[in-house]
């Protein structure tokens, strides 16, 4: 977030992940990769509304599904010429599902907090339902497939790989652009009070629906590539609430309103997610650990991994500073500022 | 017209006991600003209950509902003590959204771990008994039902305004910290209030299973239809959480008998869509402070 080193940070965190394909891995390791790409993604786009707002969204897999749909209905309506086309069409879809967002949010953000997380989960269900309903579009249960991808099994996983690298980019490049410019600012104002923030003129609804739209468009990318890349797409898995929740989780536990929190969020959950998938096999027991990690975070690291080191790490500093000074009239203005950062 | 009619009876029927659900959900976001999201896991793990204890002791569902009730209060309690509690105020509204969801996959993972996730459904007697009105139908287990939860709901009512704990409980939903003043004990109110709202569930989802099959993930149906009924009454209202449940019922039975019941889902989200564009705080919420 500070000029070079974070400029370098990206670069090198970029190149490796760019590089990662080259060195033989098994495909359960690149299946793995896919995966944690797919929800470093989806919680970068999420911390845009959740993160930066406050308007803690429940309703992103409706997008992800969305996504997915539209590319199955695409290919069910052009014969396939290569196997890149698909990924030719994402911005397509993105945009598709970012003006599909604009009415929802506007309707949505009507309401504040609480309401606003209860009707977007609300949409979440009515997508789930309309997936199973509406028959001729999406196959309903049966579910609706897609051609698979002609790439050599070899090195099947690559193209998705490197999509996904590009698209979690372009969502960390609009984080960071964002949280340099006056729509961060704009957004922050929002999340802390949005009546005032309205009284001294920030463009309140612009910013919220702008920046909504930019985040299930996102999201409705990654449901695309998630589709095409499982080449058969289920209502309950298109449109499961447990996405969601997921990327909220991700980014709570990577710390809200971060450049970075969510993707080290979505590394270190999917990660164990599917550990615990392969341990404890069955859904139930797998179920139970994951919500009790889930709680286990919430009650230990109420505000993110992020965020709790780096106030570990300034008030370090700031002892540091202190010790060695040691100006009298420094003191009382750093345990000010301590006792506040500890409370 | 037929259709209709019947539609409307087995709409209010039902959405008595939606409503009896729905008002322990918005009693603890009254109380405590925390929307639960485990209300419906709470229900189907009720349901859960009283199936086993008719299968095993061969209780009825309706007199299995103090044991139910008893064991949710204390479930309840438990979960604010030990999740709710330790949040930090000031992210405590954000937070709680997340640990109740927790919480429901909690419950949804034990429960297909102990009962398979297989469909249940209770079998009494008077399962399939019905009264014939004017040519319509009525069946009797809906009416039992709805009887039972009109009478949970006047037993609340009593709770809430007879009684201290009552008292107690109004005086916080109206202003927290004037309350705490006065000497109210948040804390116990806020566990109590939990709990009370966790002993509606189970009342409502020990007869559950006599109106609808079910199975662990059921509760996912019931998180949007419940949080549909609390938003359109009017967040903290129970009266409203009353009228939404049978507004949402009542619309979702008509769409199923005259158009196709897997579009009736569909029904309340358009019900709900209308009320935010009108009245976005709900039909009886007030603007700031919940209202019992």
């Amino acid at each position: 977030m500070k000029g070079v080193p974070g400029m370098a940070r990206a670069v090198v965190f970029f190149a490796l992940l760019a590089s990662l394909p080259s060195f033989n891995l098994a495909h359960w390791v690149l299946n793995l990769l896919v995966f944690t790409l797919i929800y470093a993604v989806m919680s970068s786009a999420w911390n845009l509304v959740g993160g930066f707002t406050g308007y803690p969204s429940l309703g992103h897999a409706a997008f992800f599904g969305v996504g997915a749909y539209a590319v199955a209905l695409w290919f069910k309506h052009h014969a396939i010429t290569s196997g890149y086309e698909p990924f030719v069409v994402l911005p397509m879809i993105g945009l598709f599902a970012a003006v599909l967002g604009i009415p929802i949010a506007a309707i949505a953000m009507r309401t504040r907090f609480d309401v606003f997380a209860i009707v977007t989960i609300t949409l979440l269900f009515v997508a789930q339902t309309l997936a199973f309903n509406l028959h001729g579009l999406t196959g309903g249960a049966q579910g609706i497939s897609i051609t698979v991808a002609p790439f050599p099994p070899a090195t099947f996983e690559r193209p998705y790989y490197y999509v996904l690298v590009a698209l979690l980019g372009l969502a960390m490049g609009i984080t960071f652009l964002t949280m340099r410019s006056k729509l961060g600012l704009s957004l922050a104002a929002v999340r802390a009070d949005e009546d005032k923030a309205r009284g001294i003129g920030v463009r309140v609804t612009g910013v919220k629906l702008l920046v909504f739209a930019v985040s299930v468009g996102l999201t409705a990318m990654v449901g695309a590539v998630w589709a095409y890349y499982e080449s058969f797409i289920y209502p309950q898995f298109a449109i499961d609430p447990l996405i969601t929740i997921a990327i909220v989780l991700m980014t709570f536990l990577g710390g809200r309103g971060t450049l970075w929190g969510p993707v080290l969020g979505a590394g270190i959950l999917e990660g164990a997610q599917q550990l615990f998938a392969y341990w404890l096999g069955g859904s139930q027991v797998y179920l139970i650990a994951y919500a009790a990690v889930f709680l286990v975070i919430m009650l230990l690291l109420p505000r993110g991994i992020l965020p709790t080191i780096q106030d570990r790490i300034r008030r370090r500093r700031r002892r540091g500073t202190v010790n060695a000074v040691a100006v009298p009239p420094a003191l009382p203005r750093a345990e000010v500022t301590v006792g506040g950062g500890a409370a | 017209m037929h259709s209709l009619i019947q539609g409307v009876i087995l709409g209010v029927l039902t959405g008595g006991v939606y409503a009896l659900m729905a008002s322990g959900q918005t009693l603890i976001f009254g109380v405590m600003k925390v929307l639960n999201l485990a209300q419906g896991a709470m229900v189907i793990l009720s349901a859960y209950l009283a199936y086993q204890l008719h299968s095993s002791f061969g209780i009825d569902p309706f007199a299995a509902i103090p044991i139910t009730t008893a064991g949710l209060f204390l479930l309840g309690v438990t979960v604010e003590v030990l999740f709710l509690r330790p949040l930090r105020r000031e992210d405590r509204a954000e937070l709680s959204l997340l640990v109740t969801f927790a919480i429901a996959l909690l419950l949804e993972g034990v429960m297909s771990l102990v009962w398979k996730t297989n469909y249940r459904s209770i079998d009494t007697s008077y399962a399939n008994g019905s009264w014939t009105v004017f040519g319509y139908q009525i069946t009797l287990v809906r009416l039992w039902a709805f009887l039972m939860s009109a009478g949970a709901l006047g037993l609340l009512y009593l709770l809430l305004n007879k009684t201290r704990f009552g008292r107690a409980v109004r005086a916080t939903v109206q202003n927290p910290e004037s309350a705490r003043l006065l000497g109210v004990e948040s804390t116990r109110v806020s566990a109590f209030g939990f709990g009370l709202g966790a002993a509606t569930a189970a009342a409502a989802g020990s007869v559950y299973g006599l109106l609808y099959a079910f199975y662990p993930g059921s509760h996912y149906d019931l998180i949007s239809l419940l949080l549909s009924i609390i938003i359109l009454g009017g967040l903290g209202s129970i009266g409203g959480a009353i009228i939404g449940g049978l507004v949402v019922a009542t619309s979702s039975a008509i769409v199923a008998s005259t158009v196709s019941a897997a579009w009736s889902p569909m029904a309340f989200f358009a019900v709900l869509i209308v009320v935010l564009l009108v009245r976005p705080r709900g039909l009886f919420g007030t603007a700031a402070r919940g209202a019992i």
